[in-house]
């Protein structure tokens, strides 16, 4: 079991200025995981995603990405980024955002080759959104935005694929297809997804990890009102989804 | 009509045609990187920081163009790396060098020895007086800055667009930023030529502004702002001429209208769609 851990914090921790981000998070993920990420704003959840994809530096613990430090490992990552940050204006078609996720795998100078171009169709296929290959990225629904983002990730045929909030202020019926595909990705990469939304994902993922600071883990069976308000500190209402 | 009976037998409006159609590449292909990345103060304190090589090539009596390449290059290393490194203090940073680089430029200007040289050419430029060096080196620029924007596309597409991305796929961010930086320096010494330095960040943003209103990939808005470039100084040499105006100030004048009037009218043609919604 030990050999299929493909990322592993020990005992992380991490400060912005002093202010307590991360306190002691020790965290295995094993190949083929679906793993998702829940915790209150503040809670870290950014932060551990950037640390495994040394984007940070931890004040102290340890990092490996498939045994390697994060920034050499994170070239086997696929990463989708809160799509509400972005810049929607910018003039930059479909195709040609995807296409930037091979790079690190394309050649260095010149166009991309056809081989990327192949691989763009296929993770557009994947993401069924192949009929928007021209479309420009500002005339697309917050949706079809996050599948673009989603085959972005995936053309570079990554081992992990790590998502940051993959619906947020998406609505409840898209936020299921999101995650019906990335169920079927699952099937051939393991998956990290940081969400808001506990009890909508915990039908899908594997494993829970609770952040909030520090660490709590749980499969998703034993994930009940009582951690949940353990985690945010009061009392919340569990509202059963009509999906 | 009486411009283009001078532009045959007249070699110093040849080379002005020139000059301009040569500086609509650089200001079609890097203006299009300063709109969509939003970095024009940038790019204004880089223009008008150049004085100052100029001012101290001048004084040593070096080419003012190879000051203004040097300057224009030093100005955009360090503002590069104040955006990269300190970004809290970038405005007031960029304003110190926008200013101490023109103070540099007019006190060398005015202590040079022998007659004193005409600072209103190096402000407001005279593609009239563009030597055949001139064109050399102007396409020198050209053919550089095409050479790595076809080389590095990739790169410079996903660092404007998606830096932390970019960092990810193992693009060195920093460098390609500085890189970009730089090749925005070399163009403005480009437009300096035709425009000067006052002047010299209208002409590098507008025809790639106007672009952007109608194309919807970084290459097609590249495309159509060199030929806007081209239409704007080739238009502003023409006018200008009978009347004896200036060309650099009627060049931006045309490129102003034409922004003024684009942007008036997408205003208006969306406002009357979005009344047909409803």
């Amino acid at each position: 079991m030990k050999n299929d851990v493909i990322i592993a914090l020990d005992k992380v921790s991490f400060s912005y200025n002093g202010a307590d981000a991360l306190e002691n998070v020790s965290l295995s993920i094993r190949k083929g995981e679906f793993l998702g990420v829940v915790g209150p704003n503040g809670g870290g959840k950014s932060t551990l995603l950037k640390i495994i994809l040394g984007l940070l530096t931890p004040a102290k613990g340890q990092i490996s990405v498939l045994g390697k430090s994060p920034h050499k490992g994170r070239a086997a990552i696929g990463y989708v980024p809160q799509y509400a940050a972005f810049e929607r204006n910018f003039p930059i078609t479909v195709e040609e955002t995807v296409l930037l996720g091979r790079l690190g795998k394309t050649r260095m100078l010149w166009r991309y080759s056809a081989s990327d171009h192949h691989a763009v169709d296929v993770a557009l296929r994947e993401c069924e959104i192949d009929g928007l290959k021209h479309r420009r990225l500002n005339t697309l629904s917050g949706g079809q935005f996050q599948r673009v983002l989603i085959a972005r990730g995936l053309v570079s045929e990554p081992e992990i694929l790590i998502l940051d909030e993959p619906t947020a202020n998406i609505d409840m019926r898209v936020e299921e297809d999101i995650f019906d595909l990335l169920k079927k990705l699952n099937a051939r990469s393991t998956i990290i997804v940081v969400s808001h939304d506990i009890g909508f994902i915990s039908e899908y993922v594997t494993r829970v990890a609770c952040l909030n600071r520090t660490l709590v883990c749980h499969e998703t069976e034993a994930v009940s009102g009582k951690t949940i308000e353990e985690l945010y500190g009061s009392s919340v209402h569990m509202i059963q989804h009509a999906h | 009509m009486e411009f283009f009976s001078a532009l045959i037998s007249q070699s110093f409006l040849q080379n002005a045609l020139l000059a301009g159609l040569l500086a609509s590449v650089g200001c079609g292909i890097m203006g299009t990187y300063v709109v969509v990345k939003r970095i024009n103060f940038l790019a204004g304190g880089i223009a008008h920081s150049v004085l100052g090589g100029m001012g101290i090539a001048y004084f040593f009596g070096k080419s003012p163009i190879i000051g203004a390449i040097v300057a224009a290059v030093i100005a955009a290393l360090i503002i590069g790396w104040v955006n990269l490194k300190w970004r809290e203090n970038e405005d007031t940073i960029i304003s110190a060098i926008w200013s101490v680089g023109m103070a540099i430029g007019i006190i060398f200007i005015a202590k040079t020895p022998g007659y004193s040289v005409d600072l209103m050419s190096y402000l407001f430029g005279n593609i009239l007086m563009v030597p055949d060096s001139g064109l050399s080196l102007m396409l020198l620029l050209d053919v550089f800055l095409v050479a790595i924007v076809m080389l590095f596309y990739k790169q410079l597409l996903a660092v404007c667009f998606d830096e932390e991305f970019a960092r990810l796929r193992g693009i060195n961010v920093e460098f390609f930023y500085l890189l970009l930086l730089c090749m925005v320096a070399l163009t403005v010494v480009l437009l300096i030529q035709v425009v000067g330095l006052i002047l010299v960040i209208a002409l590098l943003t507008l025809p790639a502004a106007i672009a952007s209103q109608y194309q919807g990939s970084l290459l097609r808005i590249m495309l159509t702002a060199v030929v806007l470039g081209a239409v704007f100084t080739s238009g502003g040499l023409a006018l200008s001429y009978a009347p004896d105006l200036p060309a650099g100030a009627t060049i931006i004048l045309i490129a102003g209208s034409v922004y003024l009037i684009s942007t008036v009218a997408r205003g208006l043609i969306k406002s009357k769609a979005k009344v047909n919604d409803i």
